[in-house]
């Protein structure tokens, strides 16, 4: 039996957090600033300045971001759950995927893009199928091992009340494996903006990924940051929401 | 909720596992019957083939030759009468206490308001009226039988087979949730099935003891005990001797050579 931790003790851990990353940062910026005499990194102060009088203008390429991430993380996980299903269910399927499967999770998707940006132009699309594909593969894996971890008598109590395949699929393989569904989300979480970054960085002139690479490329180096940490916020955001989604699905956790 | 129990009939009932490489023989010529309201306890070595016995009354296997009916109709499939506790309890941990006890009506098609009517009145039952809303994972174990044993009574079932589903409980729990097991058997009357490991258990709970011997598993001994369910049975000296009886009965059937 897992206790919960308290909410004030997540606060509390919360704080530091934030105490901890803020005080990390000042420091390696004084000693960039002291030592290397350059001022790559801003301070935190010199950052929330910068970020409040870019505002105006990061708000458009947070957003177009944003969208695409979340999107893509939609889809992916759309199409990868019930492929997974499929996979972990039938032992004739699994046996024509598995070594698809292996041979293709592997590859970083990332490589893909420069075909994508020929087939799909430099807009959206690119970027979503990329994101989509990069997350796909993730859910794909932990939610197949999930559905092949679904204990045999959990199924058999279902069957010996009388209940169909969908009751099998609706009471338990679907709520069963609902936390792989969102572990696998959150991790995919950092690799979509990673993936979100590199994309914009190379192509198009929209998202945060080009307005941080923009700035780079104007040895702008406050209004860069302000980027970094709006695409750092977005993570977070995304993080914390699908959290607070979990926690409301798998109550009973 | 006075209602009849169900008729069980086995008849010549062979059962061979496929297991990829080697078949196994599980059941083997299996005959016997339940009359309606009988309480049955079955007894017998490890592995001899009781909960495939159990399985097989409850529609979740198909025998390869005989024939298993209950009420005269052969079972193919679960039926909707029919209620069967696994020996893990099959409860579900992402399931509330009270959706746990509907979950076999809500499959059924009741409608929900009255699943949940029922449910509610059997957890009152088992004594575990305001739980409604707590997960198994806050449960102990002894409360985790208790609903498991809940959802079967809300299905209203007229037969309840049950697969050692007091194993993993301590030694006077055991003795409390048996008298609950009782009490409701003689206020409903269905027919009742329970593999059981514990003699004493097959003594208190089975009107008739059926003794199975090792794999393939055939009837060695079919212990009658009309004395069961009076009051004080499990202190008398007739307990005991009826335990004695279906040790000797065990021994034959190869369980003694085992130990």
């Amino acid at each position: 039996m897992r206790r919960r931790t308290p909410a004030w003790l997540r606060v509390v851990g919360y704080v530091f957090a934030v105490v901890f990353i803020i005080a990390g940062w000042w420091i390696t910026a004084e000693l960039l600033i002291t030592f290397a005499h350059t001022n790559v990194l801003p301070t935190p102060l010199e950052t929330f300045n910068v970020l409040f009088e870019y505002s105006s203008a990061l708000v458009p390429y947070f957003w177009t971001s944003a969208y695409r991430v979340v999107v893509s993380l939609l889809i992916g996980t759309v199409l990868a759950v019930p492929v997974a299903h499929l996979c972990a269910r039938s032992r004739t399927l699994d046996a024509l995927f598995a070594p698809v499967l292996y041979l293709l999770y592997p590859i970083p998707k990332v490589v893909l893009l420069p075909i994508l940006l020929v087939l799909l132009g430099l807009a959206d699309a690119p970027k979503i199928v990329l994101i989509s594909l990069t997350v796909f593969f993730q859910v794909l894996v932990a939610v197949r091992d999930a559905v092949k971890a679904v204990p045999e008598s959990s199924v058999l109590a279902i069957r010996s009340l009388g209940g169909s395949r969908f009751d099998e699929y609706r009471h338990v393989v679907v709520p069963a494996t609902m936390p792989a569904v969102f572990t696998s989300l959150r991790i995919g979480i950092g690799t979509a903006i990673a993936v979100l970054f590199i994309a914009e960085a190379m192509a198009g002139s929209t998202g945060l990924g080009y307005f941080i690479m923009q700035s780079w490329s104007m040895v702008n180096y406050p209004r860069m940051f302000a980027g970094i940490i709006a695409m750092a916020l977005m993570g977070v955001a995304l993080y914390a929401i699908f959290d607070v989604v979990e926690r409301l699905l798998t109550r009973w956790r | 909720m006075e209602q009849r129990g169900a008729h069980i009939s086995f008849s010549h009932v062979g059962l061979v596992y496929d297991d990829g490489a080697e078949d196994t023989e599980a059941l083997h010529d299996l005959s016997f019957e339940a009359q309606p309201g009988e309480a049955i306890a079955l007894i017998g070595p490890s592995g001899c083939g009781k909960s495939t016995t159990l399985h097989l009354t409850a529609g979740l296997l198909a025998s390869t030759t005989g024939e298993v009916a209950v009420n005269g109709n052969r079972v193919g499939h679960p039926r909707q009468e029919t209620a069967f506790i696994a020996q893990d309890l099959g409860l579900f941990p992402w399931k509330t206490v009270l959706q746990n006890a509907a979950l076999g009506l809500v499959i059924r098609k009741v409608p929900k308001r009255e699943a949940y009517d029922r449910a509610h009145a059997a957890l009152d039952q088992v004594g575990l009226s305001g739980f409604d809303r707590s997960y198994p994972k806050e449960l102990s174990g002894g409360m985790k039988q208790r609903l498991a044993l809940a959802r079967a009574l809300a299905m209203d079932a007229d037969l309840l087979l049950m697969d050692e589903p007091l194993s993993a409980v301590d030694a006077l729990l055991r003795e409390s949730l048996q008298d609950l097991l009782l009490d409701l058997w003689k206020d409903r009357g269905h027919t009742q099935m329970l593999v059981t490991h514990s003699i004493e258990e097959a003594v208190y709970l089975g009107r008739r003891i059926l003794v199975f011997s090792e794999r393939p598993a055939t009837l060695v001994a079919d212990v009658s005990n009309p004395q069961m369910g009076e009051d004080g049975w499990r202190d008398s000296a007739a307990f005991a001797a009826k335990c004695h009886e279906v040790r000797s009965a065990l021994a034959q059937g190869g369980e003694g050579r085992a130990r």
